[in-house]
């Protein structure tokens, strides 16, 4: 039985009048890459911090490898679970932030072993053999004593890429990674992802980046003021009739 | 009286200066934030309580509180006072009133945090305390030394307040060898005195700062 690793249903969410989430359901199998892109303000950040439990979601339901994080209740309402249940299904994701989001006041090593050793009571031993060889994957093996400070955009985008990996999540989300970034450094965090996705890493991206969502993802999910208006492979999308992804296409072509 | 008596007396004032600078201190850093966690709660009715309470602390003479701290038990309740109650009362009244001042620099540290040091610690696992405590905290603390140098700096000279209540700190045993030897020596000495605190102060506090900049 194959088990979705993601499944939203119904999403619903306002802030204040302002309706953002209309009603958003997907679903992310194992192994599977999925690329969320729209115009700003479709609501895919918003989207993306309701599966990740940072916003509430106000309808809809959410769960991870089965198990329900959020439930619809009577009317559709979620219905959040037990704060210890929340906690274990938490360990199924990982989100790596646009700006980061490093502690600046431990080093590049401490920032990936911290959580496993003090959250995850793991083996010290371990997870810095663990990390190390984290930070040699991403290029980074000769900075583990550096302060965040003292890297680049990019690398350090690489180290809380790490940081999120180091305590094994089952999917691994991204918020516009490189959205922060200069446009020289955008390609070392795209080529992280594609390494990842070569080995088979469970993945949802949102991303401005439409030759990279073309390149990485199985599937594309289009979204715009708040609805998903298109969805399927790269190729489909790419050479969709729907003119709102046309005309956002065309924009991301003239540039 | 000759010179050496009044240097032993003024080193007696000035160990009592020191004893009350390092108790208030001791003290009022954690009490502040344990009222800052009252002025942050999200429990109305403890957060208006801390918000009084600062008001009010901030709002009256600090001169007045240890009046009020050293007399109240007799006038409001009857209570005898003994003689080393005023030592205790220089304490309790510096300790409440400083607690306030740096309740206020720890909050204004904390809401200068950017939020996203509490996702990224959240998605890591950390439960609330251990976010506080390891993520925030130390970093707050940086951002907050500037601020509490300053107020150390005035609780130095504040300790010479507890002269209202007759603790003989340095500025009361100068004044009274001042009048009884008709002289503005002891009042000079007092004040290379507290020239002399200050400075080893900042430079301790100066220190401190340098410390913490190994990362930005």
């Amino acid at each position: 039985m194959s088990t979705n690793y993601v499944e939203i249903r119904h999403i619903k969410k306002s802030f204040g009048d302002l309706e953002v989430l209309k009603d958003i359901s997907l679903t992310v199998k194992k192994g599977e890459v999925l690329a969320i892109i729209g115009p700003s303000g479709s609501g895919k950040s918003t989207l993306l911090r309701c599966a990740t439990l940072l916003e509430k979601m106000d309808c809809g339901s959410l769960s991870y490898l089965g198990e329900e994080a959020v439930k619809e209740g009577g009317n559709g309402k979620s219905i959040y679970a037990s704060t210890a249940d929340l906690k274990r299904i938490r360990r199924n994701f990982g989100l790596v932030f646009q700006s980061f989001h490093l502690f600046p006041h431990y080093t590049v090593l401490k920032n990936i072993i911290d959580a496993p050793i003090r959250v995850q009571k793991r083996k010290k031993a371990e997870v810095v053999e663990e990390a190390r060889e984290l930070l040699k994957k991403m290029g980074l093996s000769d900075k583990e004593n550096y302060y965040p400070f003292q890297l680049s955009g990019g690398q350090q985008q690489r180290v809380s890429i790490a940081r999120a990996l180091a305590l094994r999540p089952n999917v691994l989300f991204f918020d516009e990674p490189t959205s922060a970034l200069d446009p020289e450094l955008t390609g070392e965090i795209l080529k992280v992802i594609k390494d990842l996705a070569a080995e088979h890493m469970t993945m949802v991206i949102v991303t401005h980046e439409m030759n990279f969502a073309r390149n990485v993802a199985d599937h594309i999910i289009f979204m715009d003021q708040g609805v998903i208006a298109e969805q399927g492979t790269p190729e489909e999308l790419f050479h969709s009739d729907n003119p709102r992804m046309k005309e956002f296409l065309g924009k991301f072509n003239e540039v | 009286m000759d010179f050496s008596t009044m240097c032993s007396q003024l080193g007696s004032g000035m160990a009592t200066t020191i004893t009350i600078f390092g108790l208030t201190l001791l003290f009022s850093l954690p009490l502040g934030l344990g009222i800052t966690f009252l002025r942050m709660s999200k429990n109305g009715l403890l957060r208006n309580a801390a918000k009084l309470y600062i008001s009010i602390m901030r709002g009256t003479p600090l001169m007045l509180q240890l009046m009020v701290v050293y007399f109240g038990p007799y006038y409001i309740f009857g209570m005898q006072i003994s003689r080393s109650y005023r030592y205790i009362a220089v304490i309790i009244g510096f300790v409440l009133n400083y607690a306030a001042y740096f309740a206020e620099i720890y909050r204004s540290g904390i809401e200068s945090m950017p939020v996203g040091q509490y996702e990224a610690a959240q998605l890591l696992g950390y439960n609330k305390i251990q976010t506080f405590f390891l993520i925030i905290l130390p970093q707050v603390i940086k951002r907050i030394l500037p601020s509490v140098t300053n107020e150390v700096i005035t609780l130095v000279k504040d300790t010479s307040l507890a002269f209202v209540i007759s603790v003989s700190e340095m500025f009361t045993v100068a004044k009274a060898l001042a009048s009884s030897q008709t002289s503005i020596m002891p009042y000079v000495a007092a004040g290379i005195f507290y020239y002399i605190f200050n400075f080893v102060v900042a430079a301790v506090m100066e220190f401190i700062e340098k410390k913490m900049n190994y990362y930005r």
